[in-house]
């Protein structure tokens, strides 16, 4: 009985909406372009892949199909950079004597709890022409002018690293604490070489958590909205900035819903495929106690 | 300690926690300065945005020199500090109204088989899983659609909502450590279901309360997407208004109101990392 009233809330608060958005993305753009209006159609959907001409005819259109490409592929390569930071991380810590390590992981934490806005949006000082990386390069004499490095792909990659690591680091560093580094000095003992441990010893042992944090990274830089939105300078639009599009300066409320929509199909389909792994690890438990 | 005694001793049956094992520390060498850069990365995007607060010179992107000047500014802005106190207004009843609700559901939810609630933890758990952005539109097509006007209420009934789960797992995981005999003895003693929760339960919980109210806390005060859509032209919350300020140009200002957030974020988490170790000292052998 002392769930109800929660499972109740949720279920209004969240559960009420995703079937309202539902319901949005099934209807007509409103005469204003705020809100919604009959008659049920399936233009939204259409719209994601076709361009109707003046003449009512559908042409193939692909850019949608091309905001979808990027959000995933840059999903994909801040993945990749974020396991690549990860596992030094992760070992490195579950490698320090137990007493030092709560005091680590909490360092790793603190980021992850600050605010991802401002932690965001330090890159353009960051970032800029005028800012600590080119005064650094040019007065260093690596380059002679400034790099633009704002408003690009690798801008926003850079701050969805900065805002995702943690989500990397830590499952991995829960499957690295559990695995006993004697393991590793037993193979050493029998002749193998260090490359060879971190392969063919480590990285097997601490695959959950790899397998975990891809999972916590991946599924939602896919949805990400403030890095390209701020650090990518609507140079390229990612789903997240599309769906924001709509719902303000374009108003088509039916269309932003039907992207909010594939993005969520996407999101549930990911977290299906990828949930008993993570559950396995702990790793979302552990980030919250 | 003599760099012998440090290394582990073969031979010796080792305790079931392990001899200090200093042979790994050497085994990946470079791990350690990459884990020390990671780090410093990690921590990049908060140092610059403290140390440009200091920062003299009116564009907050080139350093010309220290001052305070931009704090006193800070404190004396009227629209800086509407945004405040309606941040922490939302954050304080937010955290207060999930707490109470993500306790009672744990606490239910613990005693219940499995089979029974698992929709219940599947909807508690929906605030993590579903994108923000997804979430920040369909709450906004929601209060549309049942025509509430946006506003300070609005944007408090969805904080509420993604707070819950971040209230509750701390709490549940606090459970997870108790024993059951516990509860047995209170029963055994005669104590009635309401006094063995007031009594036995909450005080037990408390940490785990403590530590889910800090959470959900910060978590509604770092909100910005759900509460730039449903938070309506009069109820600016402080994030909505440091985005809309960076969206000009980034002032020391915006940097010291920046600071200021780090800072409280940072003092709650403390506490929080604080409440955590008494607990585990107090729970776990």
């Amino acid at each position: 009985m002392l769930a109800l009233p929660a499972v109740a809330y949720l279920t209004v608060l969240i559960g009420v909406p995703v079937a309202v958005i539902v319901g949005y993305s099934l209807l007509s753009r409103a005469r204003f372009g705020v809100g919604v209006t009959p008659p049920v159609t399936a233009e939204a959907y259409v719209r994601l892949l076709f361009e109707r001409r003046l003449d009512g005819t559908l042409a193939v259109d692909t850019t949608y199909l091309q905001v979808i490409w990027t959000s995933v592929s840059l999903a994909a390569v801040t993945t990749v950079v974020c396991l690549v930071l990860s596992v030094p991380v992760a070992v490195w810590i579950a490698t320090r004597p137990p007493s030092w390590r709560p005091l680590l992981v909490f360092l790793v934490t603190i980021p992850f709890w600050t605010n991802q806005l401002v932690r965001t949006y330090a890159f353009l000082i960051v970032l800029n022409d005028t800012g600590p990386v080119n005064v650094a390069l040019t007065g260093s004499g690596i380059v002679d002018e400034p790099l633009s490095l704002l408003y690009t792909d690798t801008a926003t990659v850079v701050g969805m690293v900065a805002a995702f690591l943690p989500f990397m680091i830590l499952p991995i560093y829960a499957s690295a604490e559990r695995f006993d580094f004697r393991l590793a000095e037993a193979a050493y003992d029998l002749g193998a070489r260090r490359i060879t441990v971190l392969r063919r010893i480590v990285l097997p042992a601490i695959r959950p958590g790899i397998v975990a944090g891809t999972a916590l990274v991946l599924i939602p830089a896919v949805g990400a909205f403030l890095q390209p939105d701020l650090l990518g300078g609507g140079t390229t639009l990612m789903i997240g900035n599309v769906i924001q599009q709509q719902f303000t300066a374009s108003r088509n409320w039916p269309f932003g819903a039907a992207l909010a929509v594939l993005l969520l199909v996407l999101t549930l389909v990911a977290v299906l495929l990828i949930s008993r792994p993570i559950r396995r690890t702990g790793a979302v438990t552990r980030l919250l106690r | 300690m003599t760099p012998a005694a440090s290394r582990p001793i073969r031979g010796r049956p080792s305790g079931r926690r392990g001899p200090r094992r200093r042979v790994d520390l050497r085994a990946f060498p470079g791990f350690a300065p990459a884990a020390w850069v990671v780090l410093a990365f990690l921590y990049l995007p908060l140092v610059v945005v403290v140390v440009y607060s200091f920062n003299a010179n009116r564009v907050a992107t080139q350093w010309d020199g220290f001052s305070l000047e931009w704090y006193s500014r800070v404190f004396a802005d009227a629209d800086i500090r509407r945004a405040t106190v309606n941040s922490l207004r939302v954050a304080a009843v937010a955290t207060v109204v999930s707490v109470v609700l993500a306790a009672g559901a744990a606490v239910a939810l613990q005693r219940l088989g499995r089979l029974g609630n698992r929709y219940a933890l599947v909807i508690i758990g929906a605030p993590l899983v579903v994108p923000e952005i997804v979430l920040a539109v369909a709450t906004l097509a929601m209060f549309v659609a049942v025509d509430v006007p946006l506003g300070l209420l609005t944007v408090t009934l969805a904080h509420i909502a993604f707070c819950v789960p971040f209230a509750f797992l701390p709490i549940r995981a606090r459970l997870a450590d108790m024993e059951q005999a516990t509860f047995d003895a209170a029963a055994d003693l005669g104590a009635d279901e309401w006094r063995i929760l007031r009594r036995v339960t909450v005080p037990l919980l408390l940490p785990g309360i403590v530590s889910g109210a800090l959470l959900a806390f910060i978590i509604s005060l770092d909100d910005f997407l759900i509460s730039f859509f449903v938070a309506g032209p009069g109820a600016t919350l402080l994030p909505v208004y440091i985005y809309g300020q960076i969206r000009n140009a980034i002032t020391p200002a915006v940097n010291a109101v920046s600071t200021l957030l780090l800072l409280l974020t940072v003092v709650v988490l403390t506490a929080a990392f604080l409440v955590g170790r008494t607990r585990s000292r107090k729970v776990l052998p």
